[in-house]
């Protein structure tokens, strides 16, 4: 437990340099001048000009070499200090922990809504492979995972805020708010996780032990209680770990498609008005998240998998 | 490394923090409208999002616009300028007190435009050299006769606002205006949310609070105005105003702006450098095309760069701009040009193959672009479209880079046009957002002599001479106006639209009952 511990804290220093650094060499070998960018960024499309860029490029000493830039960024992290945005002159800290507060409430609904639909649907067609069930959810699934995230949610928008009125279509701020952006991650998070719980119920339950389990006289819900459950779960749970770039890739798309105030979306702004410190700052957040996401997983596999704690 | 791992706490500590972020709240107040815009804002500074905070009439103006134009007094009750045109005084309103209770004074008024002038903007640009008290008055003196200066102080960017609302810094911490409604909470870049104040000196709203969503998606904010989850919804795309014109509870309302799509034309490219080549490019183009398939505004051809809503400075006897592909195509057999094997033109050896940028902050301009690449295609010209950020348009002027731009001009950014032309044709080599290596010497003199015009008809006889050099010499190539769609929901009524993008009018507005 220890070692994974001290493996995953050295990983998030190595992600922290690793994601600045990389965000940081990105940024600079994009074609086009940064003051312009930037200054595009503050002024609008209306009130930019070479005047707004040389300001910019003054205040903000953009004429400094690369590699003093580089390191003067370098020095900022490792104090703490995570500088402010470009665009709106505030703390990057403080832009990020109110975006991070919007998307990590978004992430763990939709993580939350998905678990509950795929559980039970991959458990029942694991149980009984190839029944009429099984079939129809693999083409649900299938059908689901073939659409972008953003088509599910408008069909979401047609149906329950539309046509049937009872959600918002855009926004934040109510409960109500959160559900269709919630479900439409959940559901395409939902149609390949169903069918990593159904592939790995059929294994449990097709195995000797849970077999013998059964022979030696224990009725079916005890055996899946006992032997089924746990030992489904631990892929189950790494796999959490992959859905998570689907999460990421996925909130990206619902933040702008919903208006939500998250990080992906301000994520992808401050990458087309060249803000570099809050690309760094939401992408060395984003990082980190990974590197916690993953301890956290690996913690609950540890815990799942016994044979992992004999080692 | 040592300081890393305290990093790596604190970061930690966000995650966790962070949720104390989330609050959930519902806003059921009855008098409460909502306006959807995709216009983000990161900053409270009116220099860079403060055309939010005027139309949301938190802040104000020394000077306002009427509906046509005409400046008019905001929060100066007057003013006049001595006769060598370099010194104007602004009397300062009576009676007007800011959102905190203090009441409005000329030294205020100076601390607002003091800030203003350090930072970017058309104050800063236009040759402002003192701005000072003198009793109940703002005097500004100038380096030489700048005669839109009333209407700079139109702009967003000189709104007025308390001493208060400025940090030790400099920077605005938080918005304390003049405006019938006050500053609640903004969440940039998504919300902002302002009640109605009770002692404004003007006009006081009906409503009693509002609320500005940023609806990042066309799509979205149409389904918003359908559902009526927001009352008024600004910049409908063309597919969303044929859905919603079926709507009952919605009405959409067409106006014309005073921006024009246009291409900007590097006129010292070696294939663009004389007037028939541009006249060609011009004639190849189908705008009726243009504004009926793809802007759904029939009648927004452009046939000069400034709209019918700029009447001082449009020319209303100009011929409409038709597509002519013969004519277009003989006027390029005169400069030598010949198509070769390919189809495309060649002369000298040299194929016609130019490059024109655009951006997609205005979605639309991508496919008129594509369109206009195709209509080039027929004449011989070979365009290649390249789609990146508005500011690549602004740097390749300065590098020289630029070939070919289309993009939308917002003529109206200055109430008075002439601060516009002044910076798109005045300068060395035309201007960032205007003419490419093209000067003419006429047109820089009636510009110049148009600064110190106080006399009102000889100004609109002068407008019409630089609007007609501008149509003649094409140094910028128009297409078509632009019409802003906006939805209003049936329960929102004494609903008007400022072509000048200056103000909402809330305070005008009245919300049935459900």
């Amino acid at each position: 437990m220890r070692q994974i511990l001290v493996n995953r804290l050295i990983q998030a220093l190595m992600v922290a340099w690793g994601v600045g650094t990389l965000t940081f060499i990105f940024m600079r070998s994009l074609p086009g001048d940064m003051a312009y960018r930037i200054a595009a960024g503050r002024y609008g499309q209306d009130n930019v000009n070479a005047a707004a860029a040389d300001m910019v490029r003054a205040e903000l000493g953009l004429d400094q070499p690369v590699l003093s830039a580089y390191f003067t960024w370098l020095t900022d992290l490792l104090q703490g200090n995570l500088g402010v945005s470009l665009i709106s002159g505030a703390p990057v800290f403080q832009e990020v922990q109110h975006q991070l507060s919007h998307s990590l409430l978004l992430a763990a609904v939709a993580l939350l809504i998905s678990a509950l639909i795929a559980l039970p649907i991959g458990i029942a067609c694991g149980m009984r492979t190839g029944g009429w069930f099984d079939r129809s959810l693999l083409a649900v699934s299938a059908l689901l995972r073939a659409q972008p995230v953003f088509v599910v949610g408008l069909l979401l928008i047609l149906a329950f805020a539309v046509h049937i009125p009872l959600l918002p279509v855009a926004g934040y701020g109510t409960a109500s708010h959160l559900v269709l952006p919630a479900f439409s991650l959940a559901l395409v998070l939902a149609a390949v996780s169903s069918r990593v719980i159904r592939d790995s119920t059929q294994t449990v339950v097709q195995s000797d032990y849970y077999q013998f389990s059964r022979v030696k006289g224990l009725p079916a819900a005890p055996t899946f209680q006992r032997h089924g459950l746990r030992n489904l779960s631990v892929p189950v749970i790494a796999f959490l770990g992959v859905q998570l770039i689907t999460l990421i890739e996925g909130i990206v798309m619902i933040e702008s498609l919903f208006a939500w105030p998250g990080i992906g979306h301000a994520l992808a702004h401050a990458i087309f008005s060249r803000d570099i410190p809050m690309i760094q700052g939401a992408a060395l957040m984003m990082g980190l998240l990974f590197v916690i996401l993953n301890t956290l997983i690996d913690l609950a596999c540890h815990w799942a998998d016994p044979r992992g704690q004999l080692a | 490394m040592k300081g890393a791992v305290p990093v790596f706490w604190k970061l930690l500590l966000v995650i966790i923090v962070s949720f104390n972020g989330l609050r959930v709240h519902a806003d059921t107040t009855q008098g409460h409208l909502t306006i959807s815009a995709p216009f983000e804002f990161s900053s409270l500074d009116p220099t860079q999002h403060g055309y939010l905070f005027t139309r949301m009439q938190i802040l104000e103006t020394l000077v306002d616009v009427s509906a046509d134009g005409t400046l008019e007094p905001g929060l100066a009750s007057e003013w006049q300028v001595s006769d060598d045109g370099l010194t104007w005084a602004f009397k300062i309103r009576d009676g007007v007190v800011f959102h905190d209770g203090t009441p409005l004074n000329a030294d205020q008024v100076v601390h607002s435009l003091n800030a203003a002038l350090q930072k970017h903007g058309p104050f800063r640009q236009a040759p402002v050299n003192t701005v000072e008290a003198a009793g109940d008055e703002v005097v500004v003196q100038l380096n030489q006769p700048y005669s839109p200066l009333p209407a700079v102080l139109a702009n967003y960017s000189t709104a007025i606002l308390a001493t208060d609302a400025f940090g030790e810094d400099g920077q605005v911490n938080t918005l304390i205006g003049t405006g019938p409604f006050t500053f609640v909470s903004a969440s940039p870049p998504h919300k902002l949310s302002v009640q109605r104040f009770d002692d404004y000196w003007g006009q006081p709203a009906a409503i009693e609070s509002a609320e500005y969503l940023t609806g990042h998606r066309s799509e979205s904010r149409a389904l918003q105005a359908r559902t009526g989850q927001a009352d008024i919804v600004f910049n409908l795309d063309p597919v969303s105003v044929t859905q919603l014109n079926r709507v009952p509870t919605v009405n959409v309302h067409s106006d014309l702006l005073p921006r024009t799509i246009l291409m900007k034309v590097n006129s010292g490219h070696d294939f663009l450098n004389e007037p028939e080549a541009r006249q060609a490019l011009s004639l190849a183009l189908d705008r009726t095309g243009i504004s009926r398939a793809i802007l759904r505004t029939p009648g927004a051809e452009a046939n000069q760069l400034l709209p019918p809503s700029l009447a001082n400075w449009h020319i209303d006897d100009l011929p409409p701009a038709r597509q002519n592909k013969e004519e277009a195509t003989a006027l390029l057999q005169s400069l030598g040009w010949q198509p070769g094997d390919d189809g495309v033109l060649t002369r000298n050896g040299e194929r016609f193959e130019l490059t024109l940028i655009t951006y997609a902050d205005r979605p639309e301009l991508t496919t008129v672009a594509t369109a206009i690449q195709a209509q080039l295609a027929d004449i011989g010209i070979d365009l290649n479209v390249s789609i990146t950020n508005s500011s690549a348009i602004p740097a390749g002027h300065q590098d020289g880079s630029l070939e070919l731009a289309l993009l939308a001009r917002n003529y109206g950014f200055i109430a008075d046009p002439l601060g516009v032309l002044i910076a798109d044709f005045a300068g060395e080599s035309g201007g960032d957002w205007g003419a490419m290596n093209w000067q003419h010497p006429e047109l820089l003199g009636l510009i110049e002599s148009q600064q110190s015009e106080r006399d009102v008809q000889q100004y609109a006889q002068t407008a019409q001479q630089i609007a007609r050099i501008l149509a003649d010499e094409m140094p910028l190539i128009p297409v078509t106006y632009y019409t802003q769609q906006t939805a209003v929901n049936d329960r929102v009524s004494n609903f008007r639209f400022d072509p000048l993008e200056r103000n909402y009018f809330l305070n005008e507005l009245e919300l049935a009952q459900p």
